[in-house]
């Protein structure tokens, strides 16, 4: 018998601090497995967020650095100017890039900065325990609206994917989710892929992850996966929103 | 022939692998690892294909398949 799946090298030995069953860890998994494959480690330098995902850094096996809640895309522009040669990415919740830091990756993305950035959107603030997000549905259930987001009050969750395709600079934008084997592999080709223009010089890229949160939708991981099929997926359809190679 | 091994470490017992394993072969441990969670085990080995559902969904990159 051979080994044919195993931890990817760019997965460090440290347990991740997720809790159990949050599809955080498959996305992590992912990007690792994409720089691997892409033998692209050594020259990989990534930028954590401020989110559950604040210490990404500890769980990759590669160059990362840290930015102020809501800055990666502007922390990763800098890095990638200073050094084209490098592969630069930002991992990102929902409230970091859709919230505090919506200046910054919408602007990243008008300016076509040559980088990759996997935006984790899962409809919740998860690390400071469960407030709404800019992302939370209509109707949702969080710690600052206890009957449900209402839109006369917080008005519409935003649709990242579908605003920044509208933008010039914006190269490659898919969203894709993590809620099966199926949707893994899916989910696997489009962040290579992102990381893959990158190579060839080309951006902005961004890929959009639907993930779950069972932890702050009160939910069993199993059912979150079941909540995030039925309610997120119809709000935040999957799919290709832009894609410069076939529309430039 | 294919068998998988569970990172006892790892694991959060957290079943997704189980939910997805095609041969419905993986049940969780009465015995608590370090971290204090019940991890996956696999059940009856000589049932399973290899086809690494369990491992893709994951979260904790705990599973190592062999086939
Ligand atoms: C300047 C600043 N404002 C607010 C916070 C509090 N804060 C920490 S994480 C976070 C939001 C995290 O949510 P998200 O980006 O969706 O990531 P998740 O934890 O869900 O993965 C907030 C508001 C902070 N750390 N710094
Ligand atoms: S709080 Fe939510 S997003 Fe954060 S690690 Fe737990 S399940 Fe994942
Ligand atoms: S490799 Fe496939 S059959 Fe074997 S335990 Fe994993 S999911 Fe089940
Ligand atoms: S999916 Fe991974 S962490 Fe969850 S129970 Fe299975 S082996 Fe453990």
């Amino acid at each position: 018998m051979q080994k044919v799946f195993e931890k990817p090298v760019s997965i460090d030995e440290k347990p991740f601090s997720y809790c159990a069953g949050c599809t955080h860890g498959i996305i992590h998994r992912l990007v690792a497995e994409s720089i691997d494959e892409l033998g692209i480690r050594e020259k990989v330098i990534g930028v954590a967020p401020v989110g559950c995902s604040v210490f990404a850094y500890e769980f990759f096996n590669f160059d990362m650095c840290s930015a102020a809640h809501g800055r990666a895309p502007a922390v990763a522009t800098g890095i990638k100017r200073a050094r084209p040669e490098n592969i630069v990415f930002t991992y990102q919740g929902d409230g970091d890039l859709a919230a505090i830091g919506t200046a910054e990756i919408v602007h990243a993305a008008a300016r076509a900065e040559k980088i990759t950035t996997i935006f984790v959107n899962n409809a919740i603030y998860g690390m400071t325990g469960g407030q709404m997000a800019p992302t939370t549905l209509v109707g949702q259930k969080t710690d600052t609206t206890p009957y449900g987001r209402k839109v006369e009050n917080q008005g519409y969750p935003i649709k990242v994917a579908e605003m920044l395709s509208t933008l010039e600079g914006a190269n490659y934008i898919e969203r894709v989710t993590v809620i099966s084997p199926a949707h893994v592999n899916k989910a696997k080709a489009a962040i290579k892929k992102a990381f893959q223009y990158q190579i060839e010089g080309k951006g902005f890229n961004l890929i959009e992850v639907l993930s779950t949160c069972p932890s702050c939708w009160g939910m069993s991981p199993i059912k979150a996966i079941e909540w995030l099929k039925a309610n997120m997926i119809p709000h935040y359809p999957l799919g290709v929103y832009k894609d410069g190679a076939k529309t430039e | 022939m294919a068998k998988i091994e569970v990172n006892a470490d790892r694991c959060k017992g957290c079943l997704l692998c189980a939910e997805f394993c095609p041969k419905k072969i993986i049940k969780q441990s009465d015995v608590l690892n370090s971290k204090g969670y019940y991890p996956a085990m696999q059940t009856e080995p000589e049932k399973c294909v290899g086809c690494a559902a369990c491992a893709k969904m994951c979260p904790d990159v705990a599973i190592t398949v062999y086939r």
